[in-house]
């Protein structure tokens, strides 16, 4: 595997594997995040992988710089890209209504399409998980078929509800948590992501798969569903 | 000479924002958990070496001052470290760099900022709090942390308990004042792969002429106003962002990302500040003026290790 290594801060190197985001990315990012995780061992700090790169922070007071470079190109010389069918298969139950999803309209008509078949299309197809971040548990998944990519909102929201579920372009993602976000949001899931993400154990990761699945309201109260309307349409 | 301390402090009035840190949440920013901790972890250190303390023992972050007013429950010996906030114990000044007593009843007061935006208070043993993981910090943002484990920052009431030995007598082996008085001359950068994506100009600008702290600043991160920064790359695919990284977004303003920051995010950097060039922006108030200076790795890198010797 070739790869760009660069620096990015005093103790932090950035080993780029690829340009684009690509769902055949994933098998070679899975794979390089196992390996570097048991080259570096103790001395690695954090690794932070992303749609086409690995963020790789070392203990520079223990290992030398050249040294830390020297492991990931044996790493990666040797590297073979994972089974992306390991990854894990999610069924998250979604309430789609535009109580709770304030974006549906624009999606819809942005896509020229019902909200109904806006709803169908989100749910017909398995989503990879590329990349965590942003905020505990928050999974950045894709790809959305093109008719319903829509840009993020011009101006964020200053709170979106936590279980929201939004599309930014071709990217769909479930807000953990009550937060901030500009993402359009569709509807709401009772999905405990925070509470697996707070102690360690994130429901989605890297590499698995997610499929979601229209509910009904009584279903989604029944699930634990927050139905308090927080966002409007903008 | 030690003595053995278990202590607490009540919070009579809560203050704009203080919150528990200690040294950050590390090895879970691939769950998208951020750093968290003391922003000036210099200065945070400090105060715990003052008493004696694990140099990541829990303390409390002041920011601002604002009125924060705590109680002693007991008679303890703390220490006060980073920015001058006119405190006052009882109604005697007390100036940061110190280890202090405190008597049953006393009060504990920080009122606004004289040098610096950010003063540390270390407690004996360091401030009980539960571990979420890994950590103490309160991240407000990711309800994580604090005092009651939830992110929370101070409110009335909290009560802010230990139970630990301090050492007192020990002497700070540099003049506090001035070290919060070199925050925000300098600032050291490492630069990063993507500088070679930022025109000539915009380099030169960036590295000779002043910066501004904007309000717009944080524990996420801090913008500074100046020159507008062009680079060739717009924006990208998203990637992990270290401490101190100087990101340009395409209005041509930097932001630097401090302790709270996003894990990802897509936009060039100009690099990153070193550890120390970090703590000592999160000292700076608006309206401060900063300059960049583009600094080699491995100096950097001799340069933090000088850092943590001093602590021995």
């Amino acid at each position: 595997m070739v790869a760009q290594i660069e620096l990015t801060a005093m103790d932090v190197l950035m080993v780029r594997l690829f340009d684009a985001i690509d769902e055949a990315n994933m098998g070679w990012i899975m794979a390089a995040d196992r390996a570097l995780r048991e080259a570096f061992g103790e001395e690695l700090i954090d690794l932070v992988p992303s749609y086409t790169t690995l963020m790789l922070h070392y203990d520079a007071l223990r290992l030398d710089h050249d040294e830390a470079i020297g492991r990931i190109h044996r790493v990666l010389e040797r590297l073979e890209p994972a089974d992306t069918g390991l990854g894990q298969c999610h069924e998250v139950p979604v309430w789609y209504d535009l109580s709770v999803g304030p974006d549906l309209t624009r999606v819809a008509e942005r896509a020229g399409i019902a909200v109904d078949e806006v709803v169908r299309r989100h749910c017909g197809r398995d989503y990879y998980v590329f990349a965590l971040g942003f905020a505990p548990g928050y999974s950045f998944m894709g790809l959305v078929e093109e008719a319903l990519a829509t840009p993020r909102l011009k101006t964020p929201r200053r709170r979106v509800a936590a279980g929201s579920v939004g599309i930014a372009d071709r990217q769909t993602a479930i807000y953990p948590l009550t937060s901030p976000g500009g993402w359009n949001i569709l509807g709401r899931t009772a999905f405990p992501l925070f509470e697996h993400a707070r102690r360690g154990e994130p429901l989605l990761r890297p590499g698995d798969r997610v499929r979601f699945k229209s509910i009904s309201r009584d279903e989604f109260v029944r699930q634990g569903g927050d139905t308090t309307v927080l966002e409007r349409a903008p | 000479m030690s003595v053995s301390d278990k202590g607490a402090l009540r919070v009579v009035r809560a203050g704009p924002l203080a919150l528990l840190v200690d040294d950050g949440r590390f090895g879970v920013r691939h769950l998208g958990v951020t750093q968290g901790g003391a922003a000036d972890w210099f200065s945070f250190r400090w105060a715990n070496w003052l008493l004696g303390n694990a140099l990541d023992a829990a303390a409390l972050e002041i920011v601002i001052g604002g009125g924060l007013e705590l109680e002693a429950e007991a008679d303890s010996t703390l220490a006060l470290m980073g920015a001058d906030l006119d405190a006052r114990l009882d109604e005697r000044p007390l100036a940061p760099g110190v280890s202090f007593t405190i008597r049953a009843g006393q009060r504990l007061v920080f009122r606004q900022p004289r040098n610096g935006l950010r003063a540390y208070l270390a407690v004996p043993g360091g401030l009980e709090a539960p571990q979420v993981l890994g950590s103490r910090s309160a991240t407000p943002r990711e309800q994580l942390g604090g005092l009651h484990g939830d992110g929370r920052t101070l409110q009335v009431d909290d009560k802010l308990a230990w139970n630990g030995r301090a050492v007192t007598g020990r002497r700070l082996p540099f003049d506090p004042a001035i070290n919060m008085a070199l925050s925000g001359n300098w600032l050291a950068l490492v630069p990063g792969a993507q500088i070679g994506h930022f025109s000539g100009a915009s380099l030169s600008r960036a590295f000779n002429l002043p910066w501004r702290v904007d309000d717009r600043a944080d524990r996420m991160g801090v913008r500074l106003v100046g020159p507008k920064l062009h680079c060739r790359l717009g924006s990208m695919i998203s990637e992990g962002i270290p401490l101190g990284a100087v990101q340009v977004p395409p209005d041509g303003q930097p932001i630097v990302l401090l302790n709270d920051r996003q894990t990802i995010g897509g936009y060039p950097r100009l690099g990153a500040l070193t550890p120390l060039a970090a703590a000592r922006l999160a000292q700076c108030l608006p309206g401060q003026e900063v300059r960049l200076v583009a600094t080699a790795r491995e100096h950097a890198l001799r340069t933090h290790r000088r850092c943590l010797a001093a602590f021995r």
